[in-house]
């Protein structure tokens, strides 16, 4: 009963601003007078143009994947393990990327692998209008994924079993093998889902880096839906997408629930130690020198393009409002990103939260696996399907909502909670049951023992989901573009609303608006960071 | 930290969820466009007014305006044919003449004769005596050189569609797909124009071997690739030919701090298709008889005038005035590519299909 209650809100939650907003928009587009045209899936699936782009989608996700987690591994193997000056500036900046929207991110990586960018001045390489920029960008994005998800997990894990089985005699492969790799294994698995999920749905990048040539089925979705206006092949191509989804999400549950255990998890701040010998020094400077390179050197060339001109012009055009892009000074933007991404970090912490506890029960039976699967769905269906089903679903009383600032926080709040489930599940679920039977043996309610169980090993895992809520929700860009009111613009609604526009004045403000949405979200990650580490201690 | 203390941000967390839908609730009243004193319009992100004027006809009609901007003009038409059973405003601007059938067979609008249709000139008006749009502005999509470019190697910048194929202009031209952009599709619209149904396919087919780059949207072209603007001079863009709009010019040079005394790019006169912005009144609008006032507005002298530097447009009303910027700077094609709106509604998306498999495949 007390699961079913858990359940109750994110169940609603999804219910009403997931499931029936996306309903309306398909049925708009394969319901003809009350009948369903199903025969359209065969007709477009009979086109060569669509299998090509399922094909295209397929391997540069699987591609992006594998080379983010060999990118991304050691980095969560060096930020769980060792201590040296600035980790936790540098694992907000890792993070950076991940919000930024990805029309500003596009025209960064252009200028880096670009025409004139670094590589073309160095050796005269050029990347644009291949996969490669693509995939480059996946991992630029995606990077943070791992690391955060990976190395918090990591972080937790005591050395000492490790150790122990060295003593015993086990070999430094052997022992990596079969006790740390197993106890990470679905950390790994939930990473690797997420960059897969990312990189299967990736829109901008593919966009701008890629040029028409390059189609994902969620820029095709788009294409259909905002362009061509063909709604049912738009339709189609939504319920191919959500049915690869589903089909990644069921093996990605079978295969977690076959490795998980529960962990000996100790505080963060005990397991990290300065780098000992030459080969744990050469992997730390490898690590920082693939994030210079890949991640600050694109954040870098923003910041440099938002300061060409005299006496920061661009970021004094920012507080004025011409009447021109904006009914309001571009500077509101900023505020207006802030109480958005709260309220939508507040509604996906309690929603996740409520979902992670529900599905943490041991007792769980098959309809709660679903749920599971169910909670991931949001990052799998288009942004553009998401944004133009508010529209037209969410327009009548009770729900009449379109009008409401609401709107904004609740289509954000919906990639956010994912984050949050999956960030806070690993843990929840490696807790020892047997904590929770002792508790309730002595008497503790349900609520009790969440309260002095469950919470205090999972406070910070519930943290780095508050930041990925609060991250991804300031940085989304695909929904909100449409259900944003002009009047209240985000912040990255504003940079491309800027980059919409000619001349130098414009393309300028854009730039300076994305470095300030970058130090937002810098200065957001960096607090994060140390409230994890003022609290990490009580452990 | 003491129980207390989780328990106090947790209930805050919790709080803060409940009170923020609190507030939207109630935030929600007075901002529905149901009520008779305010009017909406709907239009497309480069929508852009004068203060001071949208101020004069608050005044004069006693309406509030408030505006939405929806995404870029296709996606504006596309999500208001969405959403036209309960539509977001009174009144819609911003759908061209190359989607304006889209528009008016999805049933779009509502009849209206705004007050001063007579003095719009005559070779915008569309719709017959159906009134359902008004024309507000108009623009000529066109190449645009960068001047510099053609003068450090003493070439003669292109003049016509049929210079673009030539040699020396070579590996030169940037434009826009024609599937996701309207200049993209002006000027596809543009050639099928000039070279008829059996012959457009032709002349792209020369300009692909001819080394034309296609990239998705205006700014990528106009703001990356190009070679002459400002943007593109940033992004070391290596392309002096660009598809863009005929009032580009002036805008390179009213943006720019300081000014120079002479634009930086050029028009190639000869490569243009114009286009049409229409307005009109939504069907199921709230208030239709503020939206009827709006549209009034819209071709009335005040906003005929203030418009052209705001978004970069010319007015479509007799004797309006026309900004010296762009008398010198950008002044409209001398005699552009055009197509019977009906001939357009037959053949778009068919022509950007086969476009898309010969161009870009």
């Amino acid at each position: 009963m007390a699961r079913l209650a858990l359940m109750a809100g994110p169940v609603a939650f999804f219910a009403v601003f997931f499931a029936y907003p996306v309903a309306a928009i398909v049925a708009r587009g394969l319901e003809v007078d009350g009948v369903w045209r199903f025969g359209r899936i065969g007709d477009v699936l009979a086109q060569s143009d669509v299998r090509h782009v399922l094909w295209f989608t397929t391997w540069q996700a699987l591609a992006s994947t594998a080379l983010t987690l060999l990118v991304a591994l050691p980095g969560a193997y060096v930020f769980a393990r060792f201590d040296f000056p600035g980790k936790q500036v540098l694992r907000a900046v890792v993070t950076v990327p991940f919000v930024l929207p990805t029309v500003v991110v596009g025209t960064a990586f252009l200028a880096l692998v670009g025409r004139g960018g670094l590589l073309d001045e160095l050796w005269g390489v050029r990347l644009d209008t291949t996969v490669w920029a693509i995939l480059l960008a996946h991992v630029f994005f995606n990077y943070a994924v791992v690391v955060r998800t990976v190395g918090g997990l990591w972080a937790q894990l005591d050395p000492r079993q490790e150790e122990a089985a060295r003593m015993l005699g086990a070999s430094r492969a052997r022992a990596w093998r079969q006790v740390t790799l197993p106890a990470l294994a679905p950390a790994v698995a939930a990473a690797a889902l997420m960059v897969f999920l990312f990189t299967f749905t990736s829109f901008g990048v593919v966009q701008i880096l890629g040029g028409p040539a390059f189609s994902t089925l969620e820029v095709e979705i788009y294409r259909q839906t905002s362009q061509v206006f063909d709604l049912s092949t738009a339709a189609v191509l939504t319920l191919i997408q959500f049915a690869a989804v589903v089909a990644v999400l069921a093996v990605h549950a079978w295969t977690v629930r076959r490795r998980e255990s529960a962990l000996r998890l100790v505080d963060a701040a005990t397991t990290a130690r300065r780098p000992r010998g030459a080969g744990q020094w050469a992997l730390l400077a490898g690590v920082l020198a693939t994030v210079a390179l890949l991640v600050v050197l694109p954040l870098a060339v923003l910041v440099q393009r938002s300061l060409g001109a005299p006496g920061f012009g661009y970021y004094r055009a920012l507080t004025e409002a011409d009447g021109g892009a904006f009914l309001v000074p571009p500077i509101e933007a900023i505020g207006n990103s802030l109480q958005y991404a709260l309220a939508a970090t507040a509604i996906a912490v309690v929603i996740g939260a409520l979902a992670a506890a529900a599905l943490t029960r041991r007792d769980a039976g098959r309809f709660v696996r679903g749920f599971d699967a169910l909670l991931m769905l949001p990052l799998g269906v288009s942004a553009v399907t998401v944004g133009f089903g508010f529209l037209i679903a969410l327009d009548e009383p009770p729900l009449d909502l379109r009008a409401s600032w609401i709107l904004v926080p609740l289509a954000q709040a919906l990639v956010g909670v994912p984050f949050v489930v999956r960030t806070m599940l690993p843990v929840l679920r490696a807790v020892d049951g047997r904590l929770r039977e002792a508790a309730a043996v002595l008497g503790a309610s349900p609520w009790r023992v969440w309260r002095e169980v469950d919470l205090p090993m999972v406070r910070r895992a519930l943290l780095v989901a508050a930041g990925f809520a609060f991250a991804v929700s300031l940085g989304e860009f695909g929904a909100t573009v449409f259900i944003a009111r002009p009047d209240n613009p985000t912040l990255p609604v504003a940079v491309a609303r800027l980059l919409g526009r000619p001349g130098d004045m414009n393309y300028g403000q854009a730039m300076a608006l994305s470095t300030i949405l970058m130090l937002v979200c810098a200065v957001a990650l960096v607090v994060l960071e140390r409230l994890r580490t003022d609290r990490s201690g009580e452990f | 930290m003491g129980i207390t203390k989780k328990v106090t941000v947790l209930a805050l967390g919790l709080g803060m969820a409940g009170g923020l839908a609190a507030c939207g609730s109630s935030s929600d009243e007075g901002t529905g466009s149901g009520d008779s004193k305010t009017v909406t319009l709907v239009s497309h992100d480069s929508w852009a007014a004068s203060k001071d004027v949208i101020a004069a006809f608050e005044k004069e009609s006693g309406y509030k305006v408030k505006v939405l901007e929806d995404g870029d003009a296709g996606q504006a038409v596309n999500k208001a044919i969405l959403t036209k059973d309960n539509p977001q405003g009174d009144v819609f601007f911003g759908v061209d003449n190359t989607l304006l059938s889209r528009a008016l067979d999805n049933g779009l609008f509502q009849p209206y004769e705004a007050k001063g249709s007579d003095l719009v000139l005559p070779e915008y008006r569309a719709d017959g005596d159906k009134h359902r749009v008004t024309p507000v502005d108009t623009g000529d999509v066109c190449v645009n050189y960068d001047k510099a470019y053609f003068s450090k190697r003493g070439l003669t910048p292109p003049k016509s569609l049929d210079d673009l194929v030539k040699p020396e202009y070579k590996d030169l031209l940037v434009t826009e797909n024609a599937g996701s952009s309207s200049p993209g599709l002006g000027f596809l619209l543009g050639t099928a124009a000039q070279y008829g149904d059996g012959g457009w396919e032709g002349y792209w087919k020369k300009l692909k071997a001819n080394g034309v780059k296609v990239v998705d949207s205006w700014e990528q072209a106009y703001n990356e690739e190009f070679s002459g603007s400002s943007g593109g001079k940033k992004a070391k863009g290596d392309r002096p030919l660009v598809v863009s709009y005929a009032s580009s010019p002036p805008a390179e040079v009213i943006y720019a701090d300081p000014q120079p005394s002479t634009a930086p790019t050029g028009v190639a006169d000869g490569t243009c298709f114009r286009q049409v912005e229409y307005a009109g009144l939504l069907d199921n609008a709230r208030n239709a008889k503020g939206g009827k006032a709006l549209l009034d507005f819209l071709i009335g002298e005040r906003f005929q005038n203030d418009m052209p530097l705001n978004m970069f447009v010319y007015p479509v009303r007799e004797g309006a005035r026309i900004p010296e910027a762009f008398v010198k700077y950008g002044p409209q094609a001398k005699d552009p590519g055009t197509m019977d709106p009906a001939k357009i509604a037959d053949n778009r998306d068919q022509w950007v299909k086969s476009w898309t498999s010969l161009v870009l495949k």
